[in-house]
């Protein structure tokens, strides 16, 4: 009986360690700087609150750790939207001031794998900006780091919460340099094809809830003929 | 027993890699897509949304009657021309298979119609409607982008309104119909 009990308790000991090895492996899932970060290409730097209550709307299975923001919003819980969520939002210019509108709807990624540090979601953006045209961002994110930064610290936390300060380039593709991939639809944009990212400054997250202080930032980088012409 | 201990770690360890390698940890629900062939090129998929039932949100500046009915709509003066849609999109067989959004803005001399329609286990569109269709005419727009599946494909999208005319207590007041046909890109021939 004692083998028994001593196998048992080493088979979760090596579960444990393993899981530990992949979540703190050092080789997994970090990021460099974004070339859109660094770029001398002008770009349009939009922002918009990461935080449900801060968004127009948020809806999503009504079984996620967000709740569904306002009351009473239909809930995506068929089968085959089941893990999907949709957003709208006001996005803001760089003076904090309402610049358009976003609708971004996410889905969790079928090629999401834990082993090599890849918790994907596929995500779209509608981007529409009153006076100058609408976009649409095709994006692939890894929540990796931000699982492994934030969430793991807040579960092992005694207050169920983490707080501190974290920013993250959410965007992983389909670029090759791990940007974005935007559309023009009308206006100066339209007809042309551009480089994104999406990134994630944190400040406070909680088991229960989820984000808690959060902001989130779009920078699309504009085609050179965008740019002669703003000159 | 230290060596039944030691051989257990071993065995979690293995166990472990095995499970994470093994098991996907997002398996999205696809329903069978249902495509014809145009008769004049393409391939064709319909899509409708039930209304008002397949309605998440409507959101217009100065509504008397928002939905959701707590849903606050932004006063900036910036989005004073903006309205927004979203809705759960059925297929054929009336199934859910996605979300899509629908924005109208009007602008100075014309407007914008745009669409996306997000397929989770499949792929995403972007459509521009043609803002001014001609009288008695569908609204349609070409497909401007489209990812994952729909990436190497373009074509053209047309939406409709049907009334139900069936009168039945139970059925929707009516649908919008997508239709959306799909042209793969030319290749150049080298």
């Amino acid at each position: 009986m004692k083998y028994i009990v001593a196998a048992m308790i080493g088979f979760l000991a090596g579960v444990t360690l393993f899981a530990a090895a992949v979540a703190y492996n050092p080789f997994v899932g970090r990021q460099g700087v974004s070339p859109l970060s660094i770029t001398d290409a002008p770009t349009v730097t939009l922002g918009f609150s990461a935080v449900a209550s801060g968004s127009i709307l948020l809806t999503n299975d009504g079984d996620s750790r967000v709740d569904p923001y306002p009351e009473k919003v239909a809930w995506l819980w068929e089968k085959s939207i089941r893990q999907t969520s949709a957003m709208v939002t006001v996005l803001l210019d760089g003076r904090n001031q309402a610049a358009g509108l976003g609708i971004k709807i996410s889905s969790a990624s079928e090629e999401t794998w834990l082993f090599s540090g890849r918790a994907l979601v596929d995500s779209i953006w509608y981007v529409y900006l009153p006076g100058r045209g609408a976009m649409f961002i095709e994006q692939t994110e890894n929540y990796w780091n931000y699982l492994r930064d934030i969430m793991l610290p807040a579960y092992r936390s005694s207050a169920n919460t983490w707080t501190g300060v974290w920013l993250g380039n959410m965007t992983s593709g389909p670029g090759a340099l791990r940007t974005a991939k935007v559309t023009g639809g009308s206006g100066e944009f339209a007809g042309n094809v551009m480089l994104g990212l999406e990134s994630l400054s944190v400040l406070a997250w909680r088991v229960d809830n989820g984000l808690v202080a959060a902001e989130g930032r779009l920078i699309i980088e504009l085609p050179s003929e965008s740019a002669a012409d703003d000159e | 027993m230290i060596k039944t201990f030691l051989i257990g770690i071993l065995l979690g360890i293995v166990a472990a890699a095995v499970a994470l390698y093994t098991i996907p940890a997002v398996d999205q629900h696809r329903e069978n897509s249902i495509i014809s062939v145009s008769p004049n090129g393409g391939n064709v998929e319909s899509f409708h949304i039930n209304l008002p039932m397949d309605r998440v949100m409507v959101g217009a500046p100065g509504q008397a009657s928002p939905l959701p009915r707590a849903l606050e709509w932004p006063e900036d003066e910036v989005l004073a021309q903006v309205s927004a849609d979203i809705f759960k999109i059925r297929n054929a067989r009336d199934t859910v298979v996605g979300v899509a959004a629908r924005t109208v803005a009007k602008e100075d001399e014309s407007g914008v119609v745009d669409w996306i329609i997000h397929l989770p286990a499949r792929g995403s569109l972007f459509v521009t409607m043609d803002p001014n269709p001609p009288e008695g005419a569908y609204r349609i727009g070409p497909i401007r982008a489209g990812t994952r599946e729909f990436e190497p494909l373009t074509g053209f999208v047309s939406e409709r309104w049907v009334s139900d005319t069936s009168g039945a207590e139970d059925e929707p007041a009516g649908r919008i119909e997508l239709s959306a046909t799909y042209v793969g890109r030319a290749e150049p021939v080298e």
